[in-house]
């Protein structure tokens, strides 16, 4: 309870709460942005997430049609399906957007995300460092004595759970680059 | 050395001329350092008309009075860094209203952008969040281009401000010109039709309801001319009860037979009470503002609602709806009528006797009286004074924000659209004194009048300076209760009547004041001069500020408290004792 002895959670106090209390199923979305690649659309887009309180777990953007002058922006946000399709209404009605599209919803896709990963250590971590690189299908791209990097792709639970057994082994830094996505068939 | 083409021109003489060929008669702006060139072109002809304001702020609030009560694209110019800044607050309230402007501003030359440079700001960061979409024209090639591509994405789909940012040297620069024909169709087309099964759904709706309701916002304005006639006849035809919002007023007739008055926080109780008992809600061309809905869990809860709005984000944003149509109001209700006579024009006689009488009931508590006095002007008496002296005229009407928007909202009457300009979404105090010189300079011939409250017009006075220019007789009806009247009621509802510096202390001789600007000022203390006060101020040929001094504790009713269902409405003095808990003092 607040000063104001509003129950914590409770939507009657407030005309702002627009959530169904009955609907509070967290989803996770990877929604396709097809955008035109013009200066500060990027920023409208991010804008817009953090305008409206939206989460954004993961973003990746790269100009996918270089004549058309369009990116694609691949977005992987969290909401109820309320907030979902309010996100979806959102971009869509930004102007420089072409299309946006809910790759969770509209069939099986296919989602990747490459991943850097350095891991120092000596002796028998290093080992197990290298065996455990070997069965995710990582790839060494530098090494030292002392240290690996190791670059991997996959889902982004996949490399949470390299990254997560690279740790006790010396897990030093990870770059990661976000999810890119698309629908599988044609 | 190449020939010059005929239609080569600097960028500067580009932007006239784009403007001309966009059929933009008025531009209100102000000069400085990063416009001079487009100032000199403007210098050099005479299509394109000047206003020149005190404050950019009052640049595009007369740019949103002219676009509101035209129908047409509002243009300003202004310089960049503190000329941009200053415009952010009118196209903030232009986006929440949905008012078409097209804002040019200068920027530094392309080379010295991102250097700090004098009077750099990084004008298109500052406004995006505040504009529909703008633009940082860097090349001039792409100049005429981009301001037809302007003009078309304000005026298409859901309307708004747009803002172009043009570096000093693209005006100089030069470069050919683009014909707005020529301009490849933008991808930006917004869908106008609704779709077909959609409209048979809430057809049948109709046809069945018992207790239908139309409840309509500033859509049916947006949506022009054609779609408030097509709701006049809907509503008409169907014999079913019709509520708007604030923005809506004037899209169905106040004198209307079916006319409910606005519904909303200060709506009228019947209205609000038609809208929570309702079994059918047809909502066109609004948005379920948290104004209108009140507490969301208990809004409405008995009435299947349909939704007809231009902006696919609009629907289900706040209130879940059964029927959603996306599509302009005026199309959509060209296709539901259609539809509606072509099955037989049937309607629930029954249930709608029913629901008449009911309502009937609801409008004999008649929520608008207050309490009159021959002592003092109350605010109420002072409007519906202004209403039965100015009726029939030529008139529009532009509010400040407070209580008196509200009372002016309750007791003026609308008979059209446009004729209605006030700041809803974003509430802007000092909205009122610019829209209506823009009102004005659009409408020479009529009557126009901010009714204002007094802290709220002294935001941007300055701009009496530009109705005195260029002759502009805009009537300033000021209630002046010496109070931040709308901030001092809620703090004697919600805050035990700690009132934290909501009184105007040391106010202006308004009469002094006209006469420094050299208009008319008049002073008005006692109900019975009245009468005669408001008819010199029509009948005087130019700008007239009326210092029209009102009771000062006066509240203002209808009232929903935040936080509350439409079904908990407090109606007078007597029932505000204690009746706001705690939980709705953390709304606005
Ligand atoms: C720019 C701005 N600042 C503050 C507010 C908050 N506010 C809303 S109404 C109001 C008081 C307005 O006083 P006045 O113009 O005298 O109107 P009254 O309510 O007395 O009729 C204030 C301060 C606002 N709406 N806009
Ligand atoms: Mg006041």
């Amino acid at each position: 309870m607040s000063a104001l002895n509003i129950t914590k959670g409770s939507t009657s106090h407030s005309a702002y709460d627009l959530r169904d209390p009955y609907a509070e199923v967290i989803e996770s979305h990877t929604l396709a942005v097809i955008v035109a690649n013009e200066s500060g659309v990027l920023a409208r887009v991010i804008g817009l997430f953090s305008g409206r309180g939206y989460n954004i777990d993961s973003l990746t953007v790269a100009e996918v049609d270089h004549e058309g002058h369009r990116s694609r922006i691949t977005i992987v946000t969290r909401g109820t399906p309320q907030v979902i399709e309010q996100i979806k209404a959102q971009l869509g009605r930004l102007v420089p957007v072409h299309e946006v599209h809910d790759l969770t919803v509209e069939g099986p896709s296919v989602q990747r995300e490459l991943a850097l990963i350095k891991v120092a250590g000596k002796g028998e971590q290093r080992i197990e460092a290298l065996r455990l690189a070997e069965i995710f299908r990582a790839n060494v791209v530098d090494s030292t004595l002392e240290s690996f990097v190791f670059e991997m792709t996959g889902t982004p639970e996949k490399i949470d759970a390299f990254a997560e057994l690279m740790r006790p082994l010396g897990l030093r830094e990870v770059a990661r680059t976000g999810v890119a996505a698309l629908s599988r068939g044609v | 050395m190449t020939k010059a083409n005929a239609g080569t021109m600097s960028g500067a003489k580009m932007i006239v001329k784009a403007l001309k060929d966009q059929g933009v008669e008025v531009v209100f702006g102000y000069p400085g350092g990063a416009v001079l060139p487009i100032y000199d072109e403007i210098f050099l002809q005479n299509d394109i008309r000047h206003v020149l304001v005190r404050h950019e702020q009052g640049a595009i609030h007369m740019a949103e009075g002219y676009a509101r009560s035209t129908g047409k694209p509002g243009v300003a110019l202004v310089t960049s860094g503190p000329g941009a800044t200053n415009a952010v607050t009118g196209l903030t309230d232009a986006l929440l209203d949905s008012i078409p402007l097209v804002v040019l501003s200068g920027q530094v030359p392309t080379f010295m952008i991102g250097t700090d440079g004098f009077q750099e700001a990084d004008t298109v960061g500052i406004t995006r969040p505040c504009t529909k979409m703008n633009w940082l024209v860097r090349d001039t090639e792409r100049l005429a281009e981009t301001i037809h591509t302007a003009f078309h994405v304000a005026t298409s789909g859901r309307p708004g401000p747009v803002l172009i940012d043009i570096p000093k040297d693209v005006q100089f620069a030069t470069a050919d010109y683009v014909a707005k024909e020529k301009v490849k169709a933008s991808h930006y087309q917004p869908r106008v039709k609704g779709d077909i099964d959609q409209i048979t759904r809430l057809v049948e709706l109709l046809e069945k309801a018992e207790r239908p309701i139309f409840y309509t916002g500033g859509g049916v304005v947006n949506s022009g001319p054609a779609a408030s006639q097509l709701l006049r006849e809907l509503v008409d035809a169907t014999g079913f009860p019709i509520t708007s919002t604030l923005m809506g007023l004037g899209s169905y007739p106040a004198s209307g037979q079916n006319w409910l008055g606005m519904l909303g926080m200060h709506g009228l109780y019947e209205a609000n009470l038609a809208m929570h008992g309702c079994d059918l809600m047809i909502n066109i061309g609004a948005r379920f503002d948290d104004r209108i809905t009140g507490r969301v869990a208990d809004f409405s809860p008995h009435s299947v609602k349909a939704h007809i709005d231009i902006d696919p984000s609009s629907i289900n944003k706040v209130i879940r709806v059964d029927v959603p149509i996306i599509g302009d109001v005026g199309h959509v209700l060209e296709d539901l009528l259609r539809v509606w006579k072509s099955r037989g024009r049937k309607v629930n006689k029954d249930g709608l006797a029913k629901w008449w009488k009911q309502i009937a009931e609801w409008k004999a508590v008649n929520c608008l009286d207050f309490k009159n006095s021959d002592k003092t002007i109350k605010p109420q008496y002072a409007l519906q004074r202004l209403e039965a002296l100015t009726k029939g005229m030529d008139r529009y009407i532009t509010t400040e924000v407070g209580q008196h928007q509200m009372w002016a909202a309750q007791f003026l009457g609308f008979e059209a659209p446009n004729r209605w300009m006030t700041s809803g979404g974003l509430g802007t105090m000092g909205y009122g004194l610019p829209a209506s010189i823009g009102v004005q300079i659009a409408h020479p011939e009529a009557l126009v009048i901010n009714v204002a409250g007094e802290a709220s017009w002294l935001m941007n006075m300055q701009e009496m300076g530009t109705a005195m220019q260029f002759r502009a007789p805009v009537k300033q009806f000021i209630l002046n209760n010496e109070r931040l009247g709308m901030v001092r009621q809620w703090q004697e509802l919600l805050h035990g009547e700690r009132y934290s510096h909501s009184w105007s202390e040391s106010l202006p001789d308004f009469v002094k004041l006209a006469e420094a600007f050299g208009c008319k000022g008049i002073k008005c203390s006692d109900p019975k001069d009245l009468d005669d006060a408001i008819m010199e101020m029509i009948r005087y040929d130019g700008p007239v500020i009326f210092d029209c001094l009102v009771e000062k504790h006066e509240n203002c009713f209808p009232m929903i408290p935040s936080g509350k269902p439409h079904n908990e409405m407090l109606l007078g003095e007597a029932e505000t004792q204690g009746v706001i808990k705690a939980g709705g003092a953390v709304l606005v």
